[in-house]
């Protein structure tokens, strides 16, 4: 290589890598602002804020969604398989909202530490599979692991 | 060079003369039409009528076979964007020039179709249209990063200066690549984490995987395809007052 053509390969390749430190020491400190939602273990612990609207996010426990008074209101718990917190909602829940699946709900705690939120996102998980693929995992008796044992 | 075959370093060393490039595109461009056709096609048919329904999105979760390879093809482009700015930058190379400003546009309109499908997907399934989470935000910021390429290439006149000007932009805009793909990882955000590109097995079923890759294809071909179109005419802009194109134009207009 030309000793030219080298200085500006040489060159090209300091700008980027000081481009790419920038970027992630400034990624770095912003680090608990990209955060798009709180665990319940931080909101357990305290970490989040008081008296202001966060997002809160975890996994709908199994049978934990009731609906106190007959009406719009719908309480269930959330966990992130540490600790648990309780949410309360009024209003028209997303298509994939259901017990065992990830949401993050925008709200503030109130004085007994009950999450009252605002809106309720469903957060989808990374898995594509066909209903019958599903319904055998779920009865571990018809997948062919389960006919061997 | 390196262990590259003489043949294979010849034929870069071809394709870099702007009258080759031009004759051999020529003559590439229909057999690319008919794969990416044949392409698209199956992945289609595959994907939308073949395909079982997902077990809790239904149908909805059929917009994969545009969103994803769109996204894909977004930071895809964008790194033979940066790679192709570099050599031009390093070796001066014309038709390298020419490959980074001509994808810039294709690259555009990925990341513009990954987030509006993405944001059609979003509506019902998540209950919102839009959120700034990291992996949404730094999309975005990709499709601003092709828009101020675009836009200072065609801001300054005279197109050498341009392709430095656009490729620095190009590289130092690399760092945002990495930050997209691992956003879903290194921080909370409402996007699910990675199906098919991870370490572990695709969490997909194999027959939902298949059309998606073949729609991943299609997509490259059809990339190659405009990037093409688009490299021939910007070629034919910046030579204009060359030999070739002046033979070429007496030959095939009749001037």
């Amino acid at each position: 290589m030309k000793p030219a053509r080298k200085q500006r390969l040489i060159l090209i390749g300091l700008m980027v890598l000081g481009a790419s430190l920038a970027t992630a020491f400034a990624l770095k400190s912003f680090n608990d602002n990209l955060m798009y939602f709180f665990p319940p273990t931080d909101v357990v612990e305290g970490k989040a804020p008081k008296d202001a609207l966060f997002r809160l996010g975890g996994m709908v426990i199994k049978g934990s969604v009731e609906r106190p008074d007959k009406g719009m209101m719908v309480r269930f718990k959330l966990t992130d398989f540490n600790k648990e917190v309780t949410v309360e909602y009024t209003g028209i829940l997303p298509d994939l909202f259901r017990e065992g699946q990830g949401i993050v709900a925008h709200g503030r705690l109130n004085a007994q530490g009950v999450f009252i939120a605002e809106e309720v996102l469903a957060k989808h998980d990374e898995n594509y599979m066909p209903p019958e693929v599903k319904a055998t995992l779920k009865n571990p008796a018809n997948s062919p692991a389960g006919q061997a044992q | 060079m390196f262990l590259v075959p003489d043949s294979v370093v010849r034929f870069f060393h071809r394709m870099a003369s702007p009258p080759h490039f031009y004759a051999f595109s020529e003559r590439l461009m229909p057999w690319l039409v008919v794969l990416f056709l044949l392409l698209t096609v199956t992945g289609l048919y595959g994907g939308l009528y073949l395909a079982p329904p997902d077990y809790q999105q239904g149908d909805s979760y059929r917009i994969i076979y545009i969103h994803v390879p769109a996204a894909w093809m977004s930071l895809f482009i964008y790194v033979v964007m940066a790679i192709a700015g570099a050599i031009g930058l390093i070796w001066r190379i014309k038709l390298a020039e020419i490959v980074m400003i001509s994808s810039a546009s294709v690259g555009a309109s990925f990341t513009f179709i990954a987030l509006v499908t993405g944001s059609l997907w979003g509506k019902p399934m998540w209950g919102t249209w839009w959120v700034w989470d990291a992996r949404l935000t730094s999309e975005l910021i990709l499709l601003f990063l092709y828009l101020g390429i675009i836009g200072l290439y065609g801001a300054i006149d005279d197109k050498r200066t341009a392709s430095k000007a656009v490729a620095i932009l190009a590289l130092v805009g690399v760092v945002n690549i990495p930050i997209i793909h691992y956003s879903v990882e290194w921080w909370n955000t409402l996007h699910q984490g990675p199906t098919v590109a991870k370490m572990d097995k695709p969490s997909i079923h194999v027959s939902m995987l298949t059309p998606l890759l073949l729609m991943a294809l299609a997509f490259k071909v059809y990339y190659a395809i405009a990037l093409i179109l688009q490299a021939r005419v910007e070629l034919l802009q910046r030579e204009r007052n060359s030999q070739w194109v002046k033979t070429k134009a007496v030959e095939e207009g009749g001037l």
